[in-house]
């Protein structure tokens, strides 16, 4: 990123495009980290999740803020319009709220305020990740290339926590 | 006695009302000097503008071009949309584009004209006079440049084939060549790439066969060696390297309309009041900008040309 001209004639644009893909590499990140810890059977990486969630909460925020900058330039009217008329928005700006959720509650004090319903507040995050590649996909053009590989990389993750959930009464059944 | 006092402020301190007035284009501007300080792709130098290509000879200045200030021959070059080397707007298609050759080239016309043939690019150039026309060329999406191109105009060519009676529409297509286009390998998008303008937009005097921009010939990002332009529609009606322009009766399918033709239409006209179903059409980034900085006119600025030829119809159906 030390050359600036790589942030060619429409740099809006592109820090646009690479906020969000930083956004969903995150994500991915944070909801692999269960899966190896289960193949792993290592402790280690958890120490690290709610950090790589906050990334992704961190990265958000500044595409947001692209979008707020560098696509409507304060536009406040037609931003609100744009959220409830295309269906990319929408999805992108639910994602948003969820990640903020989660990143307001990170903190041991919600953690211990909220006890149980932390974790199912937590589980959201799969939501966030669906709809973060849903959003990916419904922008694009023409070249669905990259939406395809995050929605793989997303679903096997999330396929794997699924099996991993009911693999004891898979076993029994066989 | 006489009292000497000096007015609290000076003349010379007082903002001149011309940039009182002007004092948002004024922060502007600055912001813009400032940011282009610290990013050499937004500066502006004055210097020659060009690429280092073959210079195109007699070239004629068009009454029909723009006052406004021409992009530089960098972003204009470096900052577009040509599927057939990169998908998406950016320098893919310039970095892609390095090993591709214009020569040797073939054009053909054909369909329902009296004088059919096939000729080499060259040949076909020939006859005709060059002219640089500077355009606003407004993308779909929602970016904009103004270029120096250099072509011939597309009503002279129509002039010398002759379509007959049953003309209607005039269909262009993009050669299909998988070893000099990779990504007609994929099924990015229906190849090959066809566009296609009816009758009279095609001999509208500001519709053009461009050739060059700058002066020199055209490089091959931005449609080597031959490519239509049409200002006041959105760019991606400017079919690039063309090989073959057919005169038929039905109104062809062109490539984005089969793509998504929710999204993109065969008039596909520049109208700020017809949104794209995912963004607005309102407004526009002049490149190079980080934020919309002008507001996208109808016709891309050309009404007086072309409004003519639309006055019967819901643009807003026929997008």
């Amino acid at each position: 990123m030390g050359d600036f001209n790589a942030l060619t004639a429409n740099p809006g644009d592109y820090i646009t495009d690479q906020t969000g893909t930083w956004t969903i590499t995150f994500l991915t990140i944070a909801l692999a980290v269960t899966p190896l810890r289960r193949l792993t059977g290592s402790n280690e990486l958890v120490k690290l999740r709610r950090m790589f969630g906050l990334f992704a909460f961190f990265y958000a925020t500044l595409h947001l803020l692209t979008w707020i900058v560098f696509v409507n330039y304060f536009d406040i009217p037609s931003m609100i319009v744009d959220i409830g008329k295309r269906p990319f928005i929408t999805v992108g700006m639910a994602t948003f709220v969820i990640l903020l959720t989660l990143a307001v509650t990170s903190n041991r004090f919600s953690v211990r305020k909220l006890g149980r319903r932390w974790q199912s507040l937590h589980r959201l995050v799969y939501v966030a990740g669906i709809l973060a590649v849903v959003h990916f996909w419904w922008l694009v053009k023409a070249d669905i290339t990259l939406p395809r590989r995050w929605a793989f990389a997303i679903g096997s993750l999330l396929l794997f926590r699924l099996w991993w959930a009911n693999r004891d009464r898979l076993s029994f059944r066989s | 006695m006489l009292i000497k006092k000096a007015p609290d402020i000076r003349s010379s301190e007082i903002t001149p009302k011309s940039v009182y007035l002007h004092r948002r284009e004024f922060i502007q501007a600055s912001a813009a000097a400032l940011v282009a300080a610290g990013f050499p792709s937004l500066a502006n130098p004055a210097e020659a503008q060009g690429g280092g290509l073959a210079k195109l000879p007699n070239v004629q200045k068009s009454p029909l071009s723009t006052s406004e200030a021409p992009s530089l021959y960098d972003h204009i070059t470096s900052y577009n949309n040509f599927y057939e080397f990169a998908p998406g707007a950016g320098d893919g298609p310039k970095n892609n584009s390095k090993n591709f050759k214009p020569r040797p080239w073939k054009i053909k016309i054909d369909g329902l004209v009296n004088k059919p043939g096939e000729y080499d690019i060259d040949e076909f150039i020939k006859p005709y006079m060059l002219e640089e026309r500077v355009y606003r060329m407004r993308c779909v999406e929602a970016w904009s440049f103004v270029i120096p191109w250099v072509g011939i105009p597309m009503a002279e060519v129509i002039k010398r084939v002759e379509p007959n009676a049953k003309a209607k529409f005039v269909e262009m297509t993009t050669l299909y060549d998988t070893g000099r286009f990779p990504m007609q390998r994929t099924d990015l998008l229906q190849w090959p790439y066809i566009e296609g303008l009816r009758l009279d937009e095609a001999q509208n005097p500001l519709t053009l066969l461009a050739v060059g921009i700058y002066g020199e010939v055209l490089p091959a990002q931005n449609g080597a060696p031959i490519r239509l332009v049409v200002p006041w529609k959105y760019g991606f009606k400017g079919v690039k390297s063309i090989v073959r322009i057919r005169f038929v009766e039905n109104q062809p399918r062109n490539t984005w309309q089969i793509m998504a033709p929710q999204e993109y239409g065969f008039y596909a006209n520049v109208n700020p009041n017809v949104d794209h179903p995912r963004w607005s059409q309102a407004r526009e980034k002049r490149l190079p900008s980080f934020i919309p900085n002008r507001k996208t006119e109808m016709f891309n600025g050309y009404t007086e040309q072309v409004a003519h030829m639309y006055k019967d119809m819901d643009l807003r159906k026929n997008y």
